[in-house]
């Protein structure tokens, strides 16, 4: 492996794990709040208890988040030393504003977490919400220094000398709102998703069955709503790649020539050498449509650009299918979801139903990543879009290999014993959380 | 606007220094206790810690927003030539922030709590060590652009005498400031008198290590006894610093546990001072002579300007909230953890 190479994926692996932690780190809050609501209006111990319970998961994630983010800081400039020494100034804003808003994060958990009986309860409550919406505040923010790789706005280039700088134009880039809403709908899915599938694979197992179905409730109506709100954002992300990234658009379709009527790609195995697709389904004129809204629309295809700006074609392409597909399968579960809750009632308590939602616990999590092996892949050759190449940024230190070796391990061991503990917490639920179980408050060294 | 991006970085590094520190040297203590008093040395920590380690641990970042939002070529630069120390630096903040986490939230109690113990406190040994490290080889003249060898460009660049005492002072620091941090916590006289003897023991390593600096610096050639007394600033940095030792020596025999951190608190701003003022605003002292000055190296001024707004508007919304949570929480009322 070459140290371009492992730097990229040092970059990539760094960012796909810290996303999960985060993502759940800014959700979680929200479920947290809402159980927290409940218990406060109706004085129901349960609700207490799961508040609690969800609490522990919070602070497990946002500690191993807040590193891990505190990693990629660093990072940025171990591995792309030189991107970091022009896009700094550029794009720093958002990064110094979520700085504001993760401290506030810390804060708010800090009197979240022991602020039990200690402060008035709406107070206490409004410090759990306030940890959700600061580090959705926090998500938003990265997302803008993302959005701002491509989309690079707030500055005047030529040959090399990035003058003009407007770190606030940088920040308010097209490719924000767009990513931003994407991203953080992707979050809600994801993790309301795999919250709700671990709390129905407990109702499977009849472990504390009214508590479980109360937390199951609440996360999965929040991703369900999140997984049908996707694809609307979805729509408005294809239209603005569309327009600003035709190479990345071009890649997720592996679409190769221009043309009016394009069809919407499903499937397919690349062949990049002969630059087709080959056993793929062809919805006609459907691309064309969602790209402008107009099936008439010629989309550009690749071979209007130059081959070395093209991004890989084959790895975005399958991430894209791999996104849209679990997608669907989600939406198509959400709508079973509200047909159950207003139709169907009895269905919540039957093995099948329960059993597709904990088939689901990986799937918003995979398109979770799917979807950022999309916007980052096919982002390349580039690390700021059509200024700066990625291979232009990588650090001159040799040996990367060695580090990317020592950050994998580490995160898979950190990921590792997060799921190690997850599963601790879920296993203790009757003795520490649920007041309705025989064995609350016994405690024991198991 | 630049001294305002300026003071910002000065303080977070302050500020990370003498609250990370302690929270680096509270896992050194525990490390450095017998059986006997261990699990009281954990609980005390976790009462003065537990809250707001996270917190603590922001100071770095916003630092490092910093340098690469207002000083991107310091950044760029320390990143490349101390690439390796920077590294294990990170793996020792992860290790630690996560064991300090997992083991107070790992719902069974059992003998898994050892492996987090020893994380934690074998990281935060390390971890001051590298921060040493780091903050030496700004000023040693090692770092060198021109470095044509891998090891002479990023191994040497910190990997020298001074650097590693300088390593050994943070750690000791660290200790000693926690050490005089968590009696505050401590509760009954037995156990304040026991962590009084600790804070001496760690005090008069503080002042070991602080002369193996001294002879190191002479010895590699970096100029830090002129630094230090040879200006009028230093000599009042190092006189008070001497007084406020006296200070503290008498309020450890009064019990007075707030006027004891305040005193160490000092006494680390002193050291900062006498250290970083001579060669102000002089950032990076490379090998060749030069220096990367945050002066000459700001990026454009209205860069530095929205800087400056993003971080005093924060500060509106940050420092209210965190002086009400250390507030609450160090209130003399019942710890309650739930």
């Amino acid at each position: 492996m070459d140290d371009f190479i492992a730097a990229r994926s040092q970059m990539a692996m760094s960012l796909g794990f810290h996303i999960i932690f985060a993502c759940v780190g800014m959700v979680m809050p929200f479920f947290m709040a809402i159980s927290h609501y409940r218990y406060l209006r109706t004085g129901d111990e349960i609700y207490k208890g799961l508040t609690k319970a969800w609490s522990k998961g919070v602070a497990i994630l946002f500690a191993t988040g807040a590193v891990s983010g505190t990693m990629l800081s660093f990072e940025l400039g171990l591995l792309w030393p030189e991107f970091m020494k022009h896009a700094g100034p550029i794009f720093g804003m958002p990064f110094s504003l979520e700085g504001t808003a993760f401290f506030i994060e810390a804060i708010a958990l800090g009197f979240f977490l022991y602020g039990w009986n200690r402060f008035n309860k709406w107070f206490h409550w409004a410090t759990g919400v306030l940890v959700g919406i600061s580090g959705l505040a926090s998500g938003i923010l990265v997302v803008a220094a993302n959005a701002w790789m491509n989309s690079p706005a707030g500055f005047d280039y030529h040959e090399g000398v990035y003058s003009n700088i407007d770190p606030i134009a940088a920040m308010l880039n097209d490719a924000w709102f767009s990513q931003a809403l994407h991203m953080v709908l992707a979050a809600f899915v994801s993790t309301g998703f795999t919250v709700a599938g671990m709390h129905a694979l407990m109702i499977l197992k009849r472990k504390n069955i009214e508590f479980h179905s109360k937390a199951f409730k609440i996360a999965a109506t929040c991703g369900c709503i999140a997984a049908l709100l996707q694809p609307i954002s979805g729509d408005i992300s294809a239209k603005d790649v569309a327009e600003r990234q035709p190479t990345k658009l071009a890649a997720m379709e592996a679409h190769f020539d221009t043309e009016a009527r394009a069809p919407f790609i499903i499937g397919g195995i690349v062949n990049e050498e002969e630059q087709k697709l080959d056993y793929a389904i062809k919805i006609p004129s459907l691309l064309s449509f969602l790209a402008h809204g107009d099936v008439n629309k010629p989309v550009t295809g690749l071979n209007e650009f130059p081959k070395e700006n093209w991004p890989p074609v084959a790895i975005t392409h399958y991430a894209f299918q791999l996104m849209i597909t679990l997608g669907m399968l989600l939406c198509g579960l959400s709508l079973l979801y509200f047909i159950a809750i207003w139709k169907k009632q009895h269905w919540m308590h039957t093995n099948w139903f329960l059993r597709l939602f904990v088939f689901a616990i990986p799937l918003g999590f995979i398109a979770l990543e799917a979807g950022w092996v999309v916007t980052e892949v096919g982002r390349q050759p580039w690390i700021i879009y059509g200024i700066m190449r990625t291979k232009d940024a990588v650090t001159p230190m040799p040996g990367i290999v060695y580090s990317f070796y020592i950050f994998t391990s580490v995160f898979v061991s950190l990921s590792a014993i997060v799921i190690f503990l997850l599963y601790r917490q879920l296993k203790m639920v009757g003795r520490l959380y649920d007041v309705t179980d025989p064995n609350f408050g016994i405690k024991s060294k198991s | 606007m630049l001294y305002v991006v300026v003071a910002y970085l000065w303080v977070s590094l302050y500020l990370y220094l003498i609250l990370g520190g302690a929270d680096f040297g509270v896992g050194i203590i525990e490390l450095f206790t017998g059986k006997n008093n261990r699990s009281r040395v954990k609980n005390t920590a976790y009462k003065s810690i537990g809250p707001i380690w996270e917190a603590n641990h922001m100071w770095l970042i916003i630092a490092i927003v910093v340098l690469f939002v207002g000083f991107p070529i310091i950044y760029s630069t320390l990143s490349i030539y101390l690439h390796i120390p920077l590294l294990l630096l990170l793996l020792g903040i992860i290790a630690r922030g996560t064991a300090f986490a997992f083991r107070h939230y790992d719902a069974i109690d059992d003998e898994w709590q050892q492996v987090y113990n020893r994380i934690f406190q074998l990281s935060s040994l390390v971890t001051p060590f590298f921060l040493g490290i780091i903050a030496a080889s700004t000023v040693s003249r090692q770092i060198d652009p021109s470095a044509t060898s891998f090891l002479a460009a990023y191994v040497y660049s910190w990997w020298n005498p001074f650097g590693v005492a300088v390593g050994v002072f943070t750690m000791c620091i660290s200790a000693y400031l926690a050490s005089i941090y968590i009696i505050g916590e401590a509760g009954d006289k037995k156990f304040i008198d026991y962590l009084i003897r600790k804070a001496k023991v760690y005090f008069v390593l503080v002042l070991g290590a602080g002369s193996l600096v001294f002879t190191t610096a002479y010895w590699t050639g970096v100029p830090l006894f002129e630094w230090v007394f040879g200006g009028l600033v230093g000599q009042i940095a190092v006189l008070l610093a001497t007084v406020s030792i006296l200070i503290l020596f008498w309020a450890a025999t009064r019990y007075k546990s707030t006027l004891m951190r305040m005193c160490a608190a000092f006494q680390v701003l002193m050291i900062l001072i006498a250290a970083t003022y001579n060669h102000f605003p002089e950032l990076i002292l490379l090998a060749d002579g030069s220096a990367l000055s945050l002066v000459d190296q700001q990026s454009s001024e209205k860069t530095i300007n929205v800087l400056a707004w993003g971080l005093l508007l924060g500060s509106i919304f940050i420092l209210p909230f965190l002086f009400y949570l250390l507030y609450s929480f160090h209130k003399k009322s019942a710890f309650q953890d739930e």
